[in-house]
């Protein structure tokens, strides 16, 4: 998994609440057995027309989406089902981080396991930000903290917070798999004593 | 001692390593479903680290999603919607075959949807871990077990180590109380359900269901229940294993047999919550006031009874909802014309929910313009549905009678709503797209889903005509 530290850029806004993984990618992209060139499916049905070619105007095909390595999804992002192709689609498109006000228990996990950071900040925070479309915000894991210049030019620290044990992953760049690995003797114990 | 609850007896029995400040709990899993989808990338994992699965015991897999639900044709060949669809269906295979998983495959004459064959099997058992890599998982909650859904890193952890990470969820009781109405459904139940939670409602929550309305379902019910508790946005939910639990296992395939199973039995009924458990948050709802139901929007918790007019948006979500739809806010549903309807999934694939479908078609036909597909959950209950001749009312009814699989409802096999066309189907989705780019999806019982095929327009059993009796 690739570590996260810290990292700017301007932020990609897409507002609608409740944005599912159906949306992110649709289920007929989850025939494949591996998630290379999954990021080209990203939100398929919202950014290609019927011939499958982009959609001047939407957002996510705008030259400068590609350059947007924060995605700012409207309140529960993620929700639905459990496919781990949908974060893998976020990170194939140049996401590195999503930010909500609620995101999805089974997204929000697999984000983690996959090396996408899941922030989740305050609703006034978040309602900020989803005026801010295309400005550039700092997200710092190892501080846990938002960095954001509001319209009269001073700057904002917003602390966030994460599972202590997803962030020390994502910071390193561990697969959590190591953790287990680490546990041989204790699952051998549970497995001998029933 | 602590008085506990179902979910804190389960979690703590399963407990390999406690979660500590810094590092989420070690959970030891029982059962570990799998299907075609999203484990090819968990098997590639255990290949690159040159290991085995630890418990293929403890592993079952079976094909669902990409499998196409008409027959072979005269040359042998399944209709898969895509090469690559059979390839992925042709991975599982290997993948089963390389680390010696029992595989249900084309031949096993129980093969199904992963979450109507792991009960029927008796796989599914009270106090069990059960994880699969599909949000459904929450479905075998009904039997007292703590299941829910995966992402495939975590199905790559279960093949390689039978355990899973996890923070300890928080506790939700939701209790019904009261008997509900003889025409409502535990689809309806659903329905109201997550009207009330929202679709987020019980994000971070395992739910328990309880209260007089739980206790009455039967097993079939209470999987279409605990199904649609993701739907609500917890990963899983749970009703108390009692003498209705006890029943449907008994003599089923893999669960114990003879004395062993009364032992078992016995054990299984000490789950239930204690008395002075305490949950982090309980409501409790009034099943009497409850009708049948049919989802209007773009998510299940976006749904009205029966004969209720279409609500007005309230806010920008509502608003796109309506749009997507096609609904105007205020509107009769009744006069929604429906296109197609889809009887099946993990929700409401079982036989009962294809008896009341049947019972409904049965001397009626499928409007004209709709399109009707009855898809069995497994192959257990196609032939079953065959031995009542359920499959006779259905096709000459008008509908289509498939072999068993997801279908319509994530649509990736073939199987799909035409843009722009408006379905009413029993499954657990209705987000845009979920049944086909365009698709607008209304959820119901397969009671309504039927009325509605026959009506050709949204309707209740309420609205049918009674049939002619042939003399």
């Amino acid at each position: 998994m690739r570590a996260f530290t810290k990292l700017s850029g301007p932020i990609l806004v897409l507002e609608q609440e409740n944005i599912d993984t159906d949306q992110i990618i649709p289920a007929r992209f989850l025939t494949a057995t591996d998630f290379h060139g999954i990021g080209e499916h990203l939100f398929a049905d919202w950014r290609l027309d019927a011939d499958g070619e982009p959609i001047p105007a939407h957002r996510l095909n705008q030259p400068s989406a590609r350059h947007s390595p924060i995605l700012v999804g409207g309140h529960n992002f993620g929700c639905g089902s459990s496919r781990e192709h949908a974060p893998h689609a976020l990170l194939g498109f140049g996401f590195r981080v999503v930010i909500s006000s609620q995101i999805a228990d089974i997204f929000r996990s697999n984000s983690q396991n996959v090396g996408l950071l899941p922030v989740v900040l305050e609703a006034d925070q978040h309602a900020s930000l989803l005026q801010m479309d295309g400005e550039e915000i700092t997200v710092d894991l190892e501080a846990c903290e938002v960095t954001v210049r509001a319209s009269d030019g001073v700057e904002q620290i917003w602390p966030f917070t994460i599972d202590p044990f997803a962030r020390h992953c994502l910071l390193r760049g561990l697969d959590r798999i190591d953790f287990l690995d680490q546990a041989e003797d204790a699952i051998a114990a549970y497995e001998e004593k029933r | 001692m602590q008085p506990e609850t179902l979910f804190d007896k389960l979690w703590n029995s399963h407990l390999v390593q406690a979660q500590t400040d810094a590092t989420p709990a070690i959970i030891y899993i029982d059962l570990h479903l799998v299907h075609e989808v999203t484990s090819p990338q968990g098997f590639d994992m255990l290949r690159e680290k040159g290991i085995a699965v630890r418990s293929p015991g403890r592993t079952l897999a079976t094909l669902d999603h990409s499998t196409p639900t008409l027959p072979a044709g005269d040359d042998g060949q399944r209709p898969y919607i895509t090469a690559q669809a059979q390839r992925q269906v042709q991975t599982l295979r290997d993948n089963c075959h390389e680390f010696g998983i029992e595989l249900h495959d084309w031949d096993s004459p129980s093969r199904g949807i992963v979450h109507v064959m792991g009960p029927e099997l008796g796989a599914t058992q009270p106090g069990m871990t059960i994880v699969c890599g599909d949000s459904h998982t929450s479905t075998h909650g009904a039997f007292g077990a703590l299941a829910f859904g995966i992402g495939t890193t975590e199905v790559g952890h279960v093949l390689a180590k039978q355990c899973l990470l996890q923070n300890k969820p928080k506790s939700m009781r939701v209790n019904v109380e009261g008997k509900l109405a003889k025409d409502v459904t535990a689809k309806d139940l659903a329905l109201n359900i997550i009207n009330y939670l929202g679709m987020n409602g019980g994000t971070g929550f395992v739910i328990e269901y309880a209260g007089e309305a739980i206790r009455d379902l039967d097993m079939e019910s209470r999987m279409t229940l605990c199904n649609l508790t993701i739907e609500a946005g917890a990963r899983a939910g749970m009703i108390a294993p009692d003498a209705t639990t006890i029943e449907y296992l008994r003599g089923r395939a893999k669960v114990p047999q003879g004395d062993a199973f009364d032992q078992a039995a016995e054990k299984w009924l000490q789950l239930a919550s204690d008395p002075d458990a305490v949950f982090d948050s309980e409501i409790t709802l009034d099943g009497t006031s409850m009708r049948p139901t049919i989802t209007y929007g773009t998510d299940p918790g976006m749904s009205v009874a029966i004969g209720e007019p279409v609500p007005l948006a309230t806010n920008a979500t509502q608003e796109k909802a309506l749009q997507y739809m096609g609904f105007e806010g205020g509107q009769s549903m009744s006069e929604r014309q429906v296109d197609v309807v889809f009887v099946g999934s993990c929700t409401n694939g079982r036989i009962s929910d294809l008896r009341a479908a049947a019972n409904v078609l049965r001397g009626r036909r499928v409007a004209d313009h709709v399109r009707m597909l009855v898809v069995p959950g497994s192959e257990n209950i196609r032939k079953q549905a065959e031995r009542e001749g359920l499959h006779e009312t259905i096709l000459a009814a008008g509908a289509e009678w498939r072999l068993p699989g997801c279908s319509m409802c994530i649509a990736m096999n073939g199987d799909l709503v035409p843009p722009g066309k408006t379905a009413v189907s029993t499954s657990n989705r209705n987000f845009e797209g979920r049944q086909g780019k365009g698709s607008r999806t209304l959820l119901a019982s397969p009671e309504t889903a039927a009325a509605s095929a026959v009506m050709g327009r949204v309707a209740g059993i309420a609205d049918l005509e009674p049939v002619q009796e042939v003399t």
